[in-house]
């Protein structure tokens, strides 16, 4: 079943096209890569793709809905989440509060509730807290729940994104290359828990430089160029496109590797 | 006492512990009269901290809240014929539109803009009241009657102590009591990352709506209460001055802390009271400290003070 | 027509100056992400300096260059004694480190001088000049051919010469600016003493017009910071044309709506242009990166 289906998206930024043209859909379980060099418009799609920017053409569906023109939160809430390159941690809360922050729109939330802190949030707490708790340990952040975010290691902040993101029960998951500046041990780590949330029926939609992951656990993957749609494909039709070579080192790059 | 205050009771009971203890050891009525004060003004900026240390938008408007309070018991009995307590709730409720109201459009604006917004916002209300002379007094400000409740009159130092340190301790609760809930990590997720927040699904606009309100009731209350305890009001009380000295106290209280705004407003309300033996040299040595205390306690006195005592580094 | 022309005139005049405080508030804030609360001070003082220099005796071109000397000192001091060593402070921080000097300031120049208003004599006397039916004093045209050369010189450094380069460097991205061996401090400092010397020529300008004490500079910083958001703030020419805009409303507004409310509408044309266009007027719309 297609859970997400962008067509023909496009967006400049002063008269300069970013994205031109891209279109792609996503089954539930899926795993699905987004490759290409630097520039090649990979953050600024997923930017488009959660609502941060609008786009300036094309369409996004979710779900079989029409969500082109809707805000991040609202986007959120018919089930998308995402993490991000750079990273976006809520510094002066600790992990696990970060990850409850990621259970917002499962939590019933009234001000006037959490003013005179009735019971019922004092309950509702507790179970955000066992909640967020379980998707730490999913990512393995369980035994630092408490320490302040700030403090955590770039590879913990990686993970505690994504713990975030899960605890929303997302359907769609936007993953902004969580591998990056990991070692080869974190990056296995990482490529379980992906294929575990795909397990789970969630479409994934990963961005990653990292090839060996995603030639691994992709089941589709698209390559961009400048913007643009270069191939779309299994992995195996992925690596052996002499174009998608070519982006990625050059003419003379090319050809050494076919050579090889 | 330290490890009291990392809980929210303990903070309320080594609060509650101080109020009642003080005056034990005052002298004299003036004393009750600063306390008090400190009380109020701690309320306001408790308020303000909420939407400044917490929610991480800047007010640089805020007395105008507590102006609109202030003039709202002054201007209800006299020309209205409406009772103190209810010219304070419509004072807040007031505030709370109004707050409402400015705030949608203003708080889209980030940083200096919403800075300048705010502030203009500020300087209107106390350009409105000093303006309107016929129900406000004018630049010379206006006596406002004594509350009286059941027959029975708040007046005298003494009294209003207790009214005003009951006051801060709700105040303090409630501020509290919004740390660990969905609307207090929504406002801190905000200040921390508005775009993460708003893909967690959090809504910034309602959020920083909220705090801005809950902000301006406080202040508006506190506006209220200084105004019924001195029985006088003046412009200045919703200058541009006064939203200054507000964000000062939370700023060198600690941005954040609920402890820190009562302590920054304690430090900002003694030292005037200290300094008029200086009298002429006043302002010089407010500014001077503002800039010295701003300078090496950047991140407020609280914080840097639990940090040295607990050695705790992020 | 000729109260049109009335209004127009005195309209420019003030908003002459609030474009020179704005200019002062764009320089700083372009060097160092600096809101500067104080720039009204500086207005101050060049007044008030220039007024008991002058009663002390000493010749008007002289006591103004006095005055703008004390206050290029002060606002090197700032710089050097409370914006410099607060580095790496919050952004609202450094805005209360601003209105702490600009208190201090006030507090010494009511202690140095005195709580009176006072006033300088039109430098080419006070016999108006009849212009399409209007009363124009003298002392306008000096304000703002003042205005304007100030914004010529600033705009010829700026431009034109290397030191200018590396201030223009320099807001544009400092840590580039770093790198390419531009001494980023010392461009904060400059950027800190011109704009104090920038209010100071207004306030010596504007002095017989409008009188100087010691508490004028907090409405006109406020005003002036209004004229630099109008223009969309770090634009020097956004500032003047903020500043300018700003007079002209104020002087129609007054003249045409209701004079008790002058100082009101800076403060409502601000909160409109604000919720209208949330980047000022000249303002660039930045894309926000993530």
């Amino acid at each position: 079943m297609t859970i997400l289906k962008v067509s023909d998206i496009g967006i400049s930024f002063g008269g300069l096209k970013a994205i031109d043209g891209v279109g792609f859909s996503v089954e539930a379980g899926q795993i699905f890569s987004i490759i290409g060099p630097n520039g090649a418009g990979k953050t600024t799609l997923f930017n488009v793709i959660s609502g941060i920017y609008e786009a300036s053409q094309g369409r996004i569906e979710l779900a079989g809905r029409d969500v082109t023109r809707l805000e991040p939160d609202a986007l959120a809430a018919r089930g998308l989440s995402r993490t991000f390159q750079n990273l976006q941690i809520f510094q002066r809360m600790t992990a696990v509060e970060n990850v409850m922050v990621g259970r917002h729109l499962r939590e019933k939330c009234n001000l006037f509730a959490d003013l005179f802190r009735l019971p019922s949030v004092t309950h509702q707490n507790k179970e955000t807290r066992a909640a967020a708790l379980a998707f730490l340990d999913e990512v393995g952040l369980r035994d630092q729940a408490d320490t302040p975010a700030g403090a955590l290691s770039y590879g913990a902040c990686k993970r505690l994104e994504i713990a975030r993101a899960l605890a929303a029960e997302p359907r769609v998951l936007l993953l902004d290359e969580p591998a990056a500046g990991c070692n080869s041990v974190e990056t296995e780590e990482i490529d379980r828990l992906i294929c575990r949330v795909a397990a789970k029926g969630i479409a994934v939609v990963l961005v990653e430089h990292d090839m060996k992951l995603v030639m691994k656990i992709s089941n589709r993957i698209l390559a961009l160029e400048r913007g643009r749609p270069l191939i779309e494909g299994s992995p195996g039709e992925v690596r052996a496109n002499p174009a998608v070579l070519e982006a990625y080192l050059g003419k003379h790059g090319a050809r050494e590797a076919a050579r090889a | 006492m330290l490890a009291a205050l990392r809980h929210r009771y303990g903070i309320l009971l080594v609060l509650a512990v101080i109020i009642a203890a003080l005056p034990l050891v005052f002298p004299s009525s003036y004393y009750f009269r600063v306390a008090s004060l400190v009380w109020v003004s701690a309320f306001a900026a408790i308020g303000l901290n909420i939407l400044m240390g917490k929610a991480g938008q800047v007010s640089l408007g805020h007395a105008g809240f507590f102006g609109i309070g202030a003039y709202a018991v002054a201007i209800g009995p006299t020309h209205l014929g409406v009772p103190p307590l209810a010219a304070m709730l419509l004072g807040c409720a007031l505030s709370a539109l109004l707050a409402f109201l400015v705030g949608r459009p203003i708080l889209r604006l980030k940083g200096h803009y919403l800075a300048i917004a705010t502030l203009g916002f500020g300087v209107l209300v106390a350009l409105v009241i000093t303006t309107e002379s016929r129900w406000t007094g004018g630049p010379d400000g206006m006596s406002v009657m004594k509350l009286t409740l059941f027959g029975w009159r708040a007046s005298g130092s003494d009294t209003w102590y207790w009214i005003t340190g009951g006051l801060l301790l709700a105040g303090t609760w409630i501020a509290l009591n919004l740390d660990e809930t969905p609307t207090g990590r929504a406002f801190r997720a905000l200040h921390d990352s508005e775009i993460a927040a708003r893909v967690t699904g959090i809504n910034v606009n309602r959020f920083k709506l909220q705090a801005f309100v809950i902000a301006a009731v406080y202040a508006s209350l506190a506006g209220s209460a200084l105004a019924l305890m001195n029985g006088f009001v003046n412009p200045d009380q919703a200058g541009f001055l006064h939203s200054i000295e507000m964000v000062t106290m939370v700023v060198l209280g600690g941005l954040g802390s609920v402890v820190g705004s009562i302590v920054g407003a304690a430090v900002l309300i003694m030292l005037p009271q200290l300094l008029t033996v200086f009298q002429e040299y006043e302002n010089l040595m407010l500014g001077a400290i503002i800039i010295v205390s701003m300078i090496f306690m950047r991140d407020g006195i609280v914080p840097v003070l639990s940090k040295f005592m607990t050695g705790w580094r992020a | 027509m000729p109260e049109f022309f009335q209004f127009l005139v005195s309209g420019l005049t003030i908003g002459a100056v609030y474009a020179l405080v704005a200019l002062g508030f764009t320089l700083v804030y372009n060097a160092s992400d600096v809101v500067n609360f104080a720039q009204g001070e500086f207005v101050m003082l060049g007044g008030m300096v220039t007024v008991f220099a002058h009663a002390a005796g000493v010749p008007l071109p002289l006591a103004a260059l006095v005055a703008v000397i004390v206050s290029v000192v002060l606002g090197l001091s700032l710089y050097w004694l409370a914006i410099a060593p607060a580095r790496g402070a919050s952004a609202v921080s450094l805005i209360i480190i601003t209105i702490g000097a600009s208190i201090l300031l006030r507090g010494a120049a009511q202690i140095v001088f005195d709580k009176q208003f006072h006033k300088l004599p039109a430098f080419s006397g006070d016999t108006p000049v009849q212009m399409l039916g209007a009363a124009v004093q003298p002392q306008s045209f000096w304000v703002i051919g003042g205005t304007a050369v100030m914004v010529l010189l600033l705009y010829v450094f700026l431009e034109r010469t290397l030191l200018g380069k590396a201030v223009l460097a320099t807001s544009a991205n400092r840590f580039a600016a770093r790198l390419v061996g531009i001494n980023t401090t010392t461009i904060m400092a400059l950027a800190f003493g011109g704009s104090a010397a920038i209010g100071g020529v207004a306030g010596i300008l504007i002095t017989p017009i409008t009188l100087t004490s010691y508490d004028v500079g907090t409405l006109l910083a406020l005003k002036g910071f209004a004229a630099a958001m109008l223009g969309g703030m770090g634009n020097p020419l956004g500032a003047v044309a903020g500043g300018l805009l700003l007079g002209l409303l104020e002087a129609f507004g007054a003249g045409y709506i209701s004079s008790t409310y002058k100082d009101a509408f800076a403060f409502i044309v601000i909160l409109a242009v604000l919720f209208a266009a949330p980047q000022g007027l000249f303002g660039r719309r930045t894309i926000e990166r993530v």
